[in-house]
């Protein structure tokens, strides 16, 4: 339905609004950085590794995706190798269990937000979104610092004699899991905050009324209200984390390689950059399979992703 | 969703003792009746805050350290900031930050102001399409763009450095200086074009004497957070630096990997005070007179 001021593009367009073909060079400028560039890869995953490392053949092979299940030996043999696999099992791992952490601290969180006075709730919001625009390199070096063994949580815990030798954290599958929940945090509350914000709280009260227990109210009544936000949230903090490089990279002391980490080192020092393409169309499609999953499982979520996500980081 | 659940919670209301005294005790509690009430939720939220804040205030706290391993405190000293200052090479890659950050931003801001006014226009699959574009550095991981801006540098012969590093800078800040520009945008009222427009003012009148003053405090705004989206990047730079494009957050990356000294968290320090000053300073233009 639309609003009656709300004219048509011709009408906006008499009115000297400006015209559609300004918007041309930011298309023109995303097409040749950002389409051409995945084209660009997506073409590198069918060619040949370069002979000496940098750039490729230009020979076609399919190769770069065999690589991901078998290992060639020098003798020319293939046998099965599950390396990349297990990387890329891993990445779902950690990314599951950073979206279920994050979730699990962004529901009271966002109820809590939701519920201050108005005046104070935009300050707080605020406050939320601070720590995602420093930098990212800095909040995971943050991370060495605090998990390291002569650390403040160590110190503190030897203080208080709970421990005497200090518990090895850094360079240990948690220390990138706390990474990735510390770097995606805000992607989990600010979109069940803006579900939350919305929510009608009489609901709640006629719930009370009616003799619902508190538990009760939470489960059956708010939950499903701030549900869109939770699934945009979803949405929001498992594709990055996926795709992350500095937590493992930093915090993981290469003993949790995740697929982002693979696909660097093949543009580094593997020198292998057809499979790093092809790792990276993996990727990117695992991303899209995820984007589709929870649009199917709801609708409403990527409207919610757009309202709640990185549009209210702004 | 929600009437469906009221009406299966009705079924428990035989618990209900004393109305009246319930709904006295309630009115007391006001908005977000009985919520409040969860205990957990304050202490959560209280110990998120200090989670999202902690690491950044040992960042800045061990920065003052003056032992030369990070995190044993030995005492206070500001040595550290003038060790890094005075450094040549961090200097070079401070001044290859700014030019990046400030070139970056001065073209992303005019792609995206375009583009503000553009996709009110646009038609629908020409909308759709931009918008695609627009939010896809935001989806596709930041690995994955690093390395198809190197496949098409390296393709298209173009050195590597602080120039290649720039191109790619503006293709991620555009959403970033869109979304306030565009806020901005949906708040002008059409019937001042109009006016101007029975007054007689041409495209480029209207265009340059209303649109830009009206559109100056989304503008501003958006170069501001595109601007810090530059500084702070790493992935990007990191593949796209070549031999002579170190940026800072590039630099600190090599300090950590050699040795941590707390150098690291002075430099550190610096960042995370200038990333704050931007955003807080975007954030209270966006807000005027929403």
């Amino acid at each position: 339905m639309k609003a009656p001021w709300s004219a048509t593009a011709r009408q906006r367009r008499q009115a000297g609004q400006g015209s559609w073909w300004s918007g041309l060079p930011g298309v023109v400028y995303l097409i040749a950085l950002v389409l051409l560039p995945l084209i660009l890869i997506f073409i590198y995953s069918f060619l040949s590794r370069a002979k000496l490392g940098v750039g490729v053949k230009w020979q076609f092979t399919l190769t770069p995706y065999t690589e991901l299940l078998y290992s060639e030996s020098l003798s020319g043999g293939r046998s099965f190798d599950p390396t990349y696999l297990q990387i890329i099992a891993n990445s779902f791992w950690y990314a599951i269990i950073t979206s279920v952490v994050c979730l699990a601290l962004s529901i009271p969180i966002a109820m809590w937000l939701a519920t201050r006075p108005p005046e104070r709730r935009t300050a707080l919001v605020f406050a939320v979104t601070i720590p995602f625009w420093t930098s990212l390199l800095i909040r995971t070096y943050s991370f060495i610092i605090i998990l390291n063994d002569n650390g403040p949580i160590n110190g503190f815990l030897k203080g208080i004699g709970i421990i005497d030798e200090p518990i090895a954290m850094l360079y240990t599958p948690f220390a990138t899991v706390v990474g990735l929940v510390y770097t995606f945090l805000p992607f989990m509350i600010l979109p069940i905050y803006a579900s939350a914000e919305r929510f009608d709280f009489r609901l709640a009260e006629a719930a009370y009324d009616l003799g619902a227990a508190k538990w009760t109210v939470l489960r059956r009544v708010v939950l499903p209200s701030i549900r869109p936000g939770i699934i945009a949230g979803m949405v929001l903090v498992f594709i990055p984390a996926l795709g992350s490089y500095l937590a493992p990279e930093l915090l993981g002391g290469g003993k949790t390689s995740m697929i982002a980490n693979v696909i660097a080192a093949q543009f580094g020092a593997s020198r292998n950059w057809p499979f790093g393409a092809a790792l990276s169309v993996l990727l990117l499609v695992i991303t899209l399979l995820v984007l589709v999953v929870f649009a199917v499982v709801a609708k409403r979520a990527s409207r919610a992703a757009g309202r709640g996500g990185w549009e209210a980081l702004i | 969703m929600t009437n469906h659940s009221t009406k299966t919670t009705g079924s428990k209301k035989t618990t209900g003792s004393k109305p009246a005294a319930r709904r006295q005790r309630r009115s007391r509690r006001g908005v977000g009746l009985g919520l409040r009430d969860f205990p957990t939720f304050k202490a959560v939220s209280y110990l998120v805050f200090a989670f999202l804040y902690l690491p950044l205030v040992f960042v800045v706290a061990y920065s003052f350290n003056s032992n030369r391993v990070v995190s044993v405190w030995r005492g206070f000293t500001f040595s550290w900031y003038s060790e890094v200052l005075g450094n040549d090479d961090i200097q070079r890659a401070l001044f290859n930050s700014l030019r990046i950050g400030v070139v970056a931003t001065v073209v992303s801001v005019v792609l995206a102001t375009g583009l503000a006014i553009g996709l009110l226009t646009m038609a629908r699959a020409g909308r759709t399409f931009a918008w695609t574009l627009i939010g896809a550095p935001l989806i596709i991981p930041e690995i994955v763009f690093a390395i198809g801006t190197l496949a098409l540098f390296v393709q298209s012969r173009i050195p590597l450095g602080v120039n290649a590093i720039t191109l790619a800078h503006i293709a991620f800040c555009v959403p970033f200086a869109l979304l306030p520009i565009r806020a901005r945008l949906r708040g002008v009222d059409p019937a001042v074009y109009e006016a101007a427009a029975d007054l007689g003012a041409g495209e480029f009148t209207i265009f340059r004497r209303m649109t830009l003053p009206l559109l100056a405090p989304g503008i501003v705004a958006g170069a501001l957070l595109a601007f810090i989206i530059s500084l702070d990047d790493f992935i990007v730079s990191y593949f796209l630096a070549g031999p002579g494009g170190t940026t800072l957050p590039v630099y600190i990356f090599g300090m950590i990997r050699n040795a941590v000294t707390p150098g690291v968290n002075a430099l550190s320090t610096l960042m995370l005070v200038a990333s704050i000053l931007i955003v807080s300073l975007s954030y209270l233009l966006a807000r005027k007179r929403r």
